[in-house]
């Protein structure tokens, strides 16, 4: 009797919580690890709620992982940070349309002690070239994450085949950016991270930037909504109507307002011609 | 709970019956039958076979070979009846909640338990002990409750197995008073005892088993005056059988 | 939530946010023990009392299950509920119910190889009275479980100890969403990606103050009841 009990009770719970949510005006966003740890979604979604009504439900996974969540249709809208990535997405039938959305810039990241001897390089690649010869570690997020593909093209543009040429000072640890960082400052490695997530990174110890600048470290974000002829699931009108708001002047605008420690991190671009 | 003619599943037929562990017979050729009236008791040293045949005769294990009848021609033992094991286990509930639980797997109505589990107690000298847990009693009072429940099934047949063979003598008197009121009641106990002392109280019939089989059978008076084999003679001299 | 206060003075002040959490993590580690015990006890104490082919490898199979890496058993549910998957038009990723059937499935294994242990040893004790008392089958399982009560919350607690402090599964199956399937375990697993190693640590003390409070009642009750019974 008493199992008949918490069955009931089992079976009420249950229900309560799937009924909890109210006739729902809420998307599944699958987002980039460098927007949720830098803040930016915890200052801009409540501006949205304002705005539109609309709950976002942010999933934050690396780049490779958030496209892949969108392909599968578990989520309404992405919003990534690898173009080239994006593209593809598109040009595969995922979303019907990229929208350029917003830019920071990525920054690489070592000791005070700067033992590869970068510091104040405005050439990433020569800086990249320099780690690589003089073999100090380097920390790689390895999740095909949107900072993991700038870092591989990096690498690329320095003249380097880093599958060929890692050695041990080379760790792929597949893990997100705060991981990463986290790695970095127990570990004195040099490590790339996209500025945002540096600026809000609470665990710096003796990690400072040390290369920044350079044209190549460009990093853009972009949304797109789940194709719903794919997918029927996807909640067309109330993505859309969230993407509309952040490339709506007034989105951008509360874009290019959040500040960390006084400072702009993300640069809106949605009207930037060839973002 | 008043007195009652013979019961169903008398007599119990033993023919031939033959229990083996392995290569160890048990029981070997084991051939006896049990009639409705005064108590059969099972004497013999320990290790002769008697827990095993009451387990049989209570239907708990099937022959190897051989078969037992239970009232003459069936092969299915009667539902009223019960063994007291010589160590009974407790369950883990309340001496109130053992006996309910003896009586509601007997198919006793809810509404009479409470009546009954009173009048069980009494008899068995536990009055004062309905929540005490069970498992925390004395090793006698545990076995007052045994027989509580065994009693809670109103068994036309009662089998016994040593049910005094760890218990002090004033214990030993009270359950020893239960069985012999039992059996006035016209229940057939089945009392298996290594103690000659008891098998003479408790009286009737006497099985004196050894190495497994039923050596010699025969009223407690005659057995007991005149035993006719030799081992009967040396184990009720005293003799340390093996 | 503030960059410098610690976690524990955000409960005891009332943090909304953190109160959220934690009622989330709870609401999600006791559902999913509830579930699992609803399966795994009567599976056991089937297991236990039952001869069957191939019982002996299932017993094998559960006792192995116990290990069940959480990642595996999320990434299972994952790909079950997902909107690609057989169960996708639940619509049920990302969502608290996700997390809980994640967690079941974690948990179940524990409780059934746990009950079917104790159920088997007190079987062991009470066969021969049972069957003496000619106890049917469905009725001596009844009896078991009830009588095996105490040991029985003993496994329970240990499946309430794994779904608390995990964080695999219900990360892969919830997603981590801030204020919808945020709880304890990845709020930790979030914050100290985001380098607050200091509000990650307030947090895991929070969650163990929680588990022990918990596993305090419940041994309390233990030996309340132990007492009556005996």
């Amino acid at each position: 009797m008493r199992t008949a009990h918490a069955l009931a009770a089992a079976v009420i719970l249950f229900a309560a919580a799937t009924a909890g949510a109210p006739p729902d005006r809420s998307i599944v966003l699958a987002s980039t690890t460098s927007t949720q740890d830098s803040g930016l979604f915890d200052y801009l979604l409540p501006i949205v709620k304002q705005h539109t009504g609309i709950t976002v439900r942010v999933v934050a996974q690396g780049t490779g992982q958030a496209l892949e969540t969108a392909r599968r249709g578990d989520c309404d809208v992405v919003l990534v940070h690898a173009r080239s990535e994006e593209l593809k997405f598109v040009a595969e039938g995922g979303s019907l349309r990229r929208y350029p959305v917003m830019d920071n810039d990525f920054v690489l990241i070592g000791q005070k002690s700067d033992p590869a001897a970068i510091g104040g390089m405005n050439d990433a690649a020569r800086a990249f070239r320099s780690i690589r010869d003089k073999k100090v570690l380097f920390i790689s997020r390895g999740d095909r994450s949107g900072t993991n593909l700038a870092e591989l093209s990096l690498w690329k543009a320095a003249g380097i085949d880093i599958a060929k040429d890692k050695g041990a000072w080379y760790e792929s640890i597949g893990q997100g950016m705060g991981a990463a960082l986290n790695m970095a400052s127990a570990r004195g490695a040099y490590v790339l991270s996209d500025r945002a997530t540096w600026a809000n990174f609470r665990n710096k110890a003796d990690l400072r930037i040390l290369v920044e600048g350079d044209k190549r470290m460009f990093n853009q974000y972009g949304v797109m909504l789940v194709n719903p002829v794919k997918h029927p699931n996807v909640k067309k009108a109330l993505g859309q109507a969230f993407i509309e708001f952040l490339i709506s002047p007034e989105g951008q605008q509360a874009i290019a307002n959040y500040r960390i420690d006084g400072r702009q991190v993300f640069y809106p671009d949605a009207n930037a011609p060839g973002a | 709970m008043s007195a009652r003619g013979p019961a169903d599943g008398l007599p119990i037929v033993f023919e031939d019956v033959e229990i083996r562990a392995g290569e160890v017979a048990i029981l070997d050729k084991v051939s006896i039958t049990i009639r409705a009236g005064a108590p059969t008791v099972l004497i013999g040293p320990n290790g002769s076979g008697k827990t095993t045949f009451l387990r049989a005769a209570m239907g708990l294990i099937a022959p190897s070979r051989g078969r037992i009848a239970w009232g003459g021609c069936g092969f299915q033992p009667p539902a009223r009846r019960a063994i007291l094991f010589q160590r009974p286990v407790m369950l883990r509930r309340s001496v109130a909640g053992n006996i309910d639980y003896a009586l509601a797997s007997a198919g006793v109505a809810r509404a009479e338990r409470a009546q009954r589990i009173s009048e069980l107690r009494a008899l068995v000298g536990l009055a004062g002990f309905a929540d005490r847990p069970a498992r925390a009693l004395s090793g006698g009072e545990q076995q007052r409750v045994a027989l509580a429940r065994v009693l809670a099934r109103d068994p036309g047949i009662l089998f016994l197995d040593e049910p005094t063979a760890s218990l002090d003598p004033s214990a030993t008197r009270a359950i020893e008073e239960v069985v012999r009121a039992t059996a006035a009641r016209g229940v057939k106990i089945v009392m298996a005892t290594h103690d000659l002392g008891e098998a003479r109280r408790v009286s009737g019939e006497i099985a004196f088993m050894h190495r497994g089989r039923i050596v010699e059978t025969g009223a407690a008076g005659a057995f007991f005056a005149n035993p006719v084999t030799d081992e009967a003679r040396r184990f009720i001299a005293g003799d340390l059988l093996e | 939530m503030p960059e410098n206060a610690s976690a524990l003075h955000l409960l005891l002040t009332s943090d909304p946010a953190l109160r959220e959490i934690v009622w989330l993590s709870l609401f999600v580690s006791l559902s999913a023990t509830l579930f699992a015990a609803l399966i795994g006890v009567p599976a056991g104490a089937l297991i236990a009392l039952t001869r069957f082919r191939g019982r002996e490898p299932l017993i094998v199979l559960l006792n192995a299950l116990m290990g069940l890496p959480p990642v595996v058993a999320g990434l299972v549910v994952f790909l079950a509920l997902s909107r690609s998957g057989p169960l996708g038009s639940w619509g049920l990723l990302f969502t608290p119910q996700a997390m809980i059937i994640a967690q079941t499935v974690l948990v179940a294994p524990i409780i059934a190889a746990l009950t079917r242990q104790t159920i088997e040893d007190l079987w062991m004790e009470y066969r021969d009275e049972l069957t003496a008392m000619n106890v049917a089958p469905v009725r001596r399982a009844i009896t078991l479980i009830a009588d095996a009560q105490f040991s029985l919350v003993t496994a329970l607690l240990a499946g309430f100890g794994r779904a608390t402090a995990e964080v695999g599964a219900i990360i892969i199956v919830g997603g981590n969403i801030d204020g919808f399937t945020r709880t304890m375990t990845t709020a930790i697993a979030l914050e100290t990606s985001k380098g607050e190693l200091p509000l990650a640590i307030g947090l895991g003390i929070v969650l163990m103050l929680v588990v022990f409070a918990i596993n305090a009642l419940a041994w309390g009750a233990r030996r309340a009841g132990e007492r009556l019974a005996g």
